[in-house]
């Protein structure tokens, strides 16, 4: 609305009209984190989609198998983490047409963070941690910002509830503010069993779904190893029974896959 | 011909400096829906033991004006999809457009090959993201339910301008996500394959009922779409019936003129 001011010709603008701009971006709540040992990697999310304060499903999924030894998991904009993907699964299907084997593990950590920066004035809102097998077959956990920063670690929580679990990975898997004693000796990093960072990633999700409010519904936790069948005998993460522990093979992703090599155990959480 | 630097106009005849200018192009900022205008509101849909069930009222809304009384939301795409749509209607009418055409160019190729609701959804999906990502939204919530022909498996998916996407056994738009999705999943949620179709029609009755008392933009006016592996139907428009008795003694609605 324009208002004359009292004598004088100029007209005034008193009050800018309305305007409203479109916001293309979301965020859809939610968590992921990554750990992973001297022989495996464990890649887990809830599976809560949500905006605002309105549970949009209880189901859906937000880490994806890549190939055997790559699982992606996504946080943020659930529409730019689907679009990514599709993009991140295309590129690795043409260069399985090329090369004739599966991108390993630090290359597809580069392509993604290649992929994010070229989106860096229209960023992809997605938090990224890529988990899995790099060449010497040892666990590796990469973690990524929106804008393609990256690099390797032990442990990574990303999403809502990144404040909660992050620190609680930090003491129990990294060991941090804990000191040796004669009697105990704080282990190294990297070095836990299976089943121990299993319990340490379901107790993350418990947790953090008792106190944050969009996490919870489901927990997903995908296990990258060296199948079972592949060593003569089982040793290490393979002798893991984790069909035992409801475990069942992850589909999606290439095609070629090794009984074993990525498995996911569902769980569930909370519903409130 | 001196044009000042950066001058796109002049009181003389167009002379051409060179090549590749050229007679008229148009400098406006192209339109971009950034606002809807006529508008649609909830849509509610179901899966149950059969497939799914969708409603939607029949109303548009210019503001708060009710402007089109008799405006279908729902349409068939295919022998074995719905689509209902909440938002801007000329969005959604555009939209009906693409997915015609798309449909019929899938006919024509005749190999034998029907796309199935899942297919749709995800060319439906790409669309809405790629139109978001231009910055130039279609400004629609839509649910698309269905039943693939092939293996007879529900479907139940939902994508709006954001090209945010989710599935879901009970799914609301607009108003209807606050007044009806908690009715929705607490009839629902762990029983879709016990419901009977009759009983899926009760639900969504009593959830249109709801938004008719409380969502200023609803009509009592309102169809019902089933999709079974049979095919799909949508109701001719209905209403059900009101009780206002609570407003007897409230001045301001009810049987009261004044």
């Amino acid at each position: 609305m324009l208002g004359l001011q009292p004598g004088s010709s100029t007209v005034v603008p008193t009050s800018a009209p309305v305007g409203h701009r479109f916001e293309p971006y979301d965020s859809n709540g939610g968590s992921i984190a990554a750990v992973c040992g001297k022989d495996f990697c464990i890649i887990a999310s809830d599976t809560r989609q949500s905006t605002g304060y309105s549970i949009q499903t209880r189901y859906k999924p937000k880490v994806f198998r890549l190939n055997d030894k790559a699982t992606l998991a996504t946080n943020g904009f659930a529409a730019d983490a689907e679009a990514m993907v599709s993009r991140i699964r295309q590129r690795l299907e043409w260069y399985r047409h090329s090369h004739g084997r599966s991108m390993p593990l630090h290359a597809i950590a580069r392509m993604i963070s290649t992929i994010l920066y070229g989106k860096r004035f229209f960023p992809y809102y997605v938090y990224n941690i890529l988990g899995g097998l790099d060449e010497e077959g040892k666990g590796a956990v990469y973690s990524f910002d929106p804008v393609g920063s990256y690099e390797r670690e032990f442990c990574r929580a990303a999403g809502a509830a990144q404040s909660l679990i992050q620190p609680f990975l930090d003491n129990q898997i990294m060991f941090k503010n804990q000191h040796s004693t004669p009697e105990h000796t704080v282990p190294k990093p990297g070095e836990m069993s299976l089943p121990d960072v299993l319990k340490i990633v379901m107790d993350s999700f418990t947790s953090a779904t008792e106190r944050h409010i969009e996490v919870g519904d489901g927990l997903e936790m995908f296990v990258v190893r060296t199948p079972p069948s592949a060593q003569g005998e089982a040793i290490g993460a393979a002798s893991v029974d984790l069909k035992a522990m409801g475990g069942v093979e992850a589909v999606g992703g290439e095609d070629e896959q090794e009984e074993g090599a990525v498995m996911v155990i569902r769980r569930e959480l909370k519903k409130d | 011909m001196n044009y000042l630097p950066g001058q796109t106009w002049s009181s003389q005849p167009a002379q051409h400096h060179h090549q590749f200018a050229s007679a008229s192009y148009n400098t406006d900022p192209s339109a971009h829906t950034s606002q809807p205008i006529v508008t649609g509101t909830s849509v509610i849909a179901i899966r149950f033991k059969d497939g799914v069930m969708m409603a939607t009222d029949t109303l548009a809304s210019y503001g708060s004006l009710a402007r089109f009384m008799d405006i279908k939301r729902i349409e068939k795409v295919g022998e074995n999809t719905i689509l209902g749509a909440s938002g801007d209607m000329s969005d959604w009418q555009y939209v009906q457009h693409t997915l015609d055409k798309l449909m019929l160019r899938e006919q024509n190729e005749n190999d034998g090959h029907i796309l199935s609701p899942s297919q749709i959804y995800a060319y439906l999906a790409r669309v809405m993201y790629n139109r978001r990502s231009k910055m130039d939204p279609i400004w629609n919530s839509f649910v698309l339910a269905g039943v693939d022909p092939k293996d007879g498996s529900p479907f139940l998916g939902y994508v709006d301008l954001l090209g945010t996407t989710y599935s879901a056994s009970t799914i609301a738009t607009g108003f209807g996500l606050h007044l009806a999705q908690p009715l929705l999943r607490k009839a629902v949620e762990g029983r879709e394959d016990q419901i009977e179709e009759e009983e899926a029609k009760r639900i969504l009755e009593e959830c249109m009922k709801v938004l008719f008392y409380r969502d200023a933009r609803s009509l009592n006016r309102f169809v019902i779409a089933t999709v079974t592996k049979e095919g799909s139907k949508i109701s001719e428009p209905y209403s059900v019936p009101t009780s206002w008795g609570f407003a007897e003694m409230l001045r301001g609605y009810g049987p009261q003129t004044q």
